[in-house]
């Protein structure tokens, strides 16, 4: 019995490392400045623990194929432990854990506690029940006042955007979100009713979006192409629908896209998104 | 002094009629088998809803008969609707953290074994015993009414996660379907529920502070009644927060306050200010519900485990025919698990807006406490080093927490980083993480504590042929389940989707899916034997004795099942500490802690590796 | 009697403390264990005061996690509006502090040789926590009077909920002293059942002084921070 617990359980160790280790089911390639360091650290951490986990049940299998009773009359070891042993493992333990929080803290500051580098471009991210909303200043980089009071699901006015704000006569509102490549990206997040959570998986991380308050989160992604935006967060019945896209762009396409009215915006933003495929998953 | 004796030994004489004995009573053990009932029932609840959920995520829009005929609003054609889906979520969560998690391994072998333990004839207050049972019973009737009140046709519950995260549970119908009634039911029973919890934990504590017999220092108690201890404490200071956060969340529900609902809201085509659904006010914070949620949820996960780390001690030691190795460690490891269980909630919200400083401070703290984690591993592979170990049920159950500790908790390494928690937060990882640490692993300790105490409860053996059959399909079961979802996690899989056919990117993960989905069927199948091995040996199991297993501490000690107050009115004296095998010299190769002195004074243990009792005087 | 309680609080000290000598044959302690003695570690009499110190701990967590909400809904918000103190609170504080003083007054009763003053303290005491929870709910009169309800504005709504918590709790210890009144009557022979009457007395006057400065604490929360 002891010889098949201890049989069984390598196994098992064997096969959940080996579900990780093929690779077959993987991050999608980051397309972000702050992936690779991510990744490193996300290796460093996924080595350390496998390495403790294999070691932790082969030494159980260990115990249970060398220690099971074998009727030899013989009694265990009398022994109530060993201060010495107790300490090392300790320190070590604790070595090892808070190196790596303090090492994981590296990639989360430079995106987190710094602010976004100046000359970032900025959207505005709306959440909604089962809807994303992006809101782009236009060609004077300057938001148009928006109030909840204007709000008007009719006429698409999903932010509630005021018209009468000379600011707001160049800005657009639309479901997808378009950013240009190689240029540091501010969003600025909110939400209309519920939290929300903005997560695409190859940006390598995710923010809520709480109503109420404005968070704001930046990247520079670094790869042209077409990817899925979904919600991350619990936000009522049809959360697994809650979808939409990102387009990172090359410079000047983008350009000429956020420059465009509303109206014209909207139908290149289809185009665009047809033009660009998902990558290969 | 012997009128005070006398008057504690028969502080509660034994009942006669039905009623007292069994219903209403006010013995611990009938009241900890009550407790176990109830779990047994509830995780047969919680476990349905499971292969529910499995077989909508991996055959979507397939339509079961069964289920038209079942819940017709919910599942119109047999196809499972996304918000009976969601309700399925919230109530498997909140039935399985609440009535399974805490119930069993506290409520229900804490009250039992603890008073036997430390050699008490009772808790302290019986009377607040059986109160805290039948309020814990209240609170489980009113949330399966949550299910069929749901105040909106179609759902069977709340939709809103066992977090029940605010604005969302906070808004009422407005936000959608299963945001009604049955929203507010769920409130309602998770306050009843603290209410039963804190006066079980105060019972407890009590107990433990006062009640210990002759001899029973607090060192020579069982690693079991230092778990159930610490769990009390942590449930005495998580669950009235837990029970604050959810009165204010009811009153921001049903009587216009806004302790959570910031203004400017637009829900549903309803604008607030505009509505008179919605406060007058404008300053609530969505983040305090989960700053206070999580004040009580970490250390809920805490609650859940320490007893299963208690009971695996306690099993790995009688098997291993070995004392504990670093008992003394131990008990630190459990009082640091406990302390800083109490300090590390935020890292449930590293995305939620909250300071990314703070995060920091979260994080660093959240990878200490895997250090007295590893320490409990370490100290059981300790245990079984230099052991002759016997494989019974219970202990097969001991040795899969040990596995499924490690593999369960070792990932908190990932997700106690801020910086990989951006992408790993609300995956499949997070899943696969905190079911097999706080749910199977702690299952798996109730099933050691099941099979090893079951010949006490009840006087009779369980059948050890089901009960190993019974261990290899459901460890290996669980492993199938738990660990692909890592993977998923990994790929980006999001939690709470009712179905996975929207998004691309998860196409790929679509034969795990499956594979999961019939690695958990199967899996829960197979608990059936579970439950008949548990009915079957109370009538027709084979007669135990006193001691079964040969094991060492009081329980032992009293016949199967213990008397009303359990030790015939002569309190049993201790003499040593709680896991003496293998003593050289002593003719049989343990100890009981009542054995009286000088049955053996062992020569030389000093020489051998430790130095006999933990070699904190080095 | 004495020395069974005095056995307890040793060993306790002792498990929390430093251990005695160790013998080779197990941890903890050990210390001799002379006799048979049946149940000799507990204490009737100690049990209801630790009792009442847990609870007090819980009750004191329920009310940090409300101050807490208090003071982050405070803080965050540009909504918060003070409302005006009623009064009638001095008058509730100046009960509450009167009903401390006299039930003290009933426990020393219990303690000296003359127990006669013990049921009329505690009436008095009862009176007093009646008379305080009358002039808590007058000063919800007065705020309805005004305008002032639970939904009218945060701090309004934090007034209601603190003082009706409160007043539960309040409550509970009023029905704690009923229980006392009612076990005067039964006659008390034995030491034994003398001890755990004392027991009980301590532990409603403990959590009837918690109550009197857990009161003066939301007083102080409500009235001083971010009153203006």
């Amino acid at each position: 019995m002891g010889r098949a617990l201890a049989v069984i359980i390598w196994i098992l160790t064997f096969l959940s490392v080996l579900i990780f280790a093929c690779k077959k089911w993987w991050f999608p390639p980051s397309i972000v400045n702050h992936g690779p360091a991510l990744d490193r650290q996300f290796m460093i951490t996924i080595l350390v623990v496998g390495f403790a986990f294999t070691a932790a049940q082969v030494g159980l299998g260990y115990m249970l194929w060398k220690y099971r009773d074998t009727n030899t009359g013989a009694r265990a070891v009398y022994t109530h432990g060993s201060n010495k042993l107790e300490v090392l493992w300790t320190v070590i333990t604790a070595a090892i854990f808070v190196g790596l929080a303090v090492m994981g803290q590296s990639v989360w500051a430079s995106l987190r506690l710094n602010e976004a580098p100046p000359g970032s471009f900025q959207v505005e991210v709306v959440a909604q029940q089962f809807q994303w909303n992006f809101h782009y200043a236009g060609k004077d980089v300057l938001f148009g006042r928006t109030d909840p009071k204007l709000i008007d699901d009719s006429s698409l006015n999903f932010l509630g955007l005021d018209e009468t704000d000379p600011n707001a006569k160049d800005d657009s509102v639309v479901t997808a979100l378009a950013v240009p490549v190689n240029r540091p990206v501010e969003l600025i997040l909110r939400s209309k009713d519920v939290i929300h959570s903005f997560w695409v998986p190859q940006l390598r991380f995710k923010q809520d979006l709480v109503p109420g308050m404005a968070i704001r989160v930046h990247f520079t992604p670094n790869t042209v192409g077409k990817y899925e935006l979904a919600c991350a967060e619990l936000c009522g019945q049809l959360h697994f629908k809650m979808k939409s896209y990102m387009l990172v762009l090359p410079e000047d396409e983008h350009k000429a896209l956020v420059a465009l009215p509303q109206a014209e915006f909207q139908a290149r933003m289809k185009e665009l998104l047809d033009k660009y495929p998902l990558p290969n998953y | 002094m012997s009128v005070e004796t006398h008057d504690e030994v028969h502080r509660h004489p034994a009942p006669t009629g039905f009623i007292r004995k069994y219903i209403f009573s006010i013995d611990h053990k009938v009241i900890g088998i009550q407790y176990i009932v109830l779990a047994l029932a509830a995780v047969l609840v919680g476990m349905t809803m499971s292969v529910l959920m499995r077989m909508n995520l991996s055959w979507p829009g397939t339509s079961w008969p069964i289920l038209a005929t079942l819940f017709p609003a919910g599942a119109p054609g047999g196809v499972m609707n996304p918000e009976f889906y969601l309700s399925l979520v919230t109530m498997h969560g909140t039935i399985m953290v609440f009535f399974v998690l805490t119930t069993a391994p506290q409520g229900g072998f804490g009250n039992y074994f603890l008073p036997i333990q430390i050699g008490a004839d009772d808790m302290a207050f019986p009377y607040l015993n059986m109160l805290s049972f039948w309020v814990t019973l209240v609170g489980f009737i009113v949330i399966l009414a949550a299910i069929f009140f749901s105040g909106s046709p179609s759902t069977i519950g709340p939709i809103g996660g066992w977090t029940g995260y605010a604005p969302l549970s906070a808004l009422g119908a407005i936000a959608g379907p299963g945001q009604g009634m049955g929203m507010n039911l769920w409130i309602i029973s998770i306050a009843i529920f603290c209410v039963g919890s804190l006066l079980g934990a105060l019972n407890f504590i009590t107990t433990l502070l006062n009640m210990r017999t002759r001899g029973m220092s607090l060192m020579r108690m069982p690693l079991t009644c230092w778990a159930w201890f610490t769990t009390a404490v942590l449930a005495l200071l998580s669950f009235p927060v837990l029970l604050g956060a959810g009165i204010l969340l009811l009153l921001d529900r049903v009587a216009g306050t806004s302790f959570f609902i910031p203004g400017g809201l637009y829900v549903g085509g309803l604008l607030s200010g505009q509505d008179a659904r919605f406060p007058l006010h404008t300053g609530g914070s969505p983040i305090l519900w989960q700053h206070l949620f999580w004040f009580f949820g970490h250390p809920e996960v805490y609650i859940a485990i320490l007893p299963g780390m208690g009971a695996t001690s306690h099993i790995l030691a009688t098997f291993a025919r070995k004392p504990v190795f670093g008992y003394r460690a131990m008990v630190f490891a459990i009082f640091a698990i406990g302390l800083l269980g109490f300090f590390v909630w935020g890292h449930h919200m590293f995305i939620s807006g909250m300071s990314p400083y703070s995060a920091v401070a979260f994080s660093i703290i959240t990878l200490s406490i895997g250090v007295p984690s590893a320490v409990k591993t370490f100290n059981w592979l300790g245990t079984l080093w230099g052991g002759k170990i016997r494989f019974t049920t219970p202990m097969l159950f001991a040795i899969g927490f040990v596995s499924l500790f490690v593999a369960g908790g070792i990932t908190g390494l990932i997700l106690g980083q801020t910086s990989l928690d951006l992408s790993s937060h609300d995956t499949y990882i997070v899943l696969a993480h905190f079911h097999l640490v706080m749910g199977v692993a702690a299952i798996f300790g109730m099933f050691a504590g099941i099979y090893f105490w079951f010949p006490k409860m009840f006087g009779r053996m369980m059948n050890e042929r089901l009960g190993q059959f019974h261990f290899w399909i459901t460890f290996i079961g669980v492993y199938s389940i738990f660990v692909p979802m890592h993977v998923m996690g990994l790929v980006g899989m999001p939690r709470r989707y009712a179905q996975f056919t929207e998004y691309e990117f998860l196409k790929s993960l679509h034969p795990l899916v499956v594979f999961v989905s019939i690695a958990a069927i199967v899996t829960a199948v197979v608990q059936i034997v579970f439950y008949f091995n548990l009915v079957w040996s109370i009538f027709k199991g084979k007669k135990a004795g006193d001691n079964p297993w040969e094991a060492t501490t009081l329980e032992w000690t009293t016949p199967s099942p213990p008397p009303h107050d359990n030790f015939a009115g002569r309190a049993p004296t201790v003499y040593r500490g709680p896991y003496e095998y293998a003593v050289p010299g002593a003719a049989n190769d343990f100890l009981m802690q009542t054995d009286p002195e000088g049955v053996v004074e062992p020569a030389g243990s000093e020489g051998i590796t430790g130095n006999g009792h933990n070699g904190h005087r080095h | 009697m004495a020395t069974t309680v005095t056995g307890t609080r040793t060993k306790v000290g002792q498990g929390l403390g430093g251990p005695g000598p160790r013998g080779p044959n197990g941890n903890g302690s050990h210390k001799r264990n002379g006799g048979g003695d049946l149940f000799s570690g507990y204490s009737a009499a100690s049990r209801y005061r630790v009792g009442t110190w847990v609870m007090i701990a819980s009750v004191s967590m329920f009310f940090t996690a409300l101050s807490s909400a208090y003071i982050v809904r405070a803080a965050s918000a540009t909504d918060w509006r003070p409302i005006a103190m009623p009064r009638i609170l001095w008058l509730s504080t100046a009960l509450i502090l009167l009903s401390s003083v006299t039930i003290e007054a009933a426990r020393r009763k219990l303690k000296g040789l003359f127990q006669s003053g013990y049921f009329k303290w505690l009436l008095i005491t009862g009176a007093l926590g009646i008379g305080f929870l009358s002039s808590q709910l007058l000063a919800w009169q007065q705020l309805r009077h005004q305008g002032v309800f639970l939904s009218s504005n945060p701090h309004s709504s934090f007034f209601y909920l603190l003082t009706a918590m409160h007043g539960l709790h309040l409550l509970g210890g009023l029905l704690a002293l009923l229980y006392l009144l009612f076990r005067t009557r039964s006659r008390v022979d034995d030491v034994v059942a003398e001890a755990r009457r004392q027991a009980r007395a301590d532990a409603v006057g403990i959590y009837w002084h918690f109550m009197d400065g857990l009161w003066i604490y939301l007083f102080l929360l409500l009235f001083l921070w971010r009153s203006q």
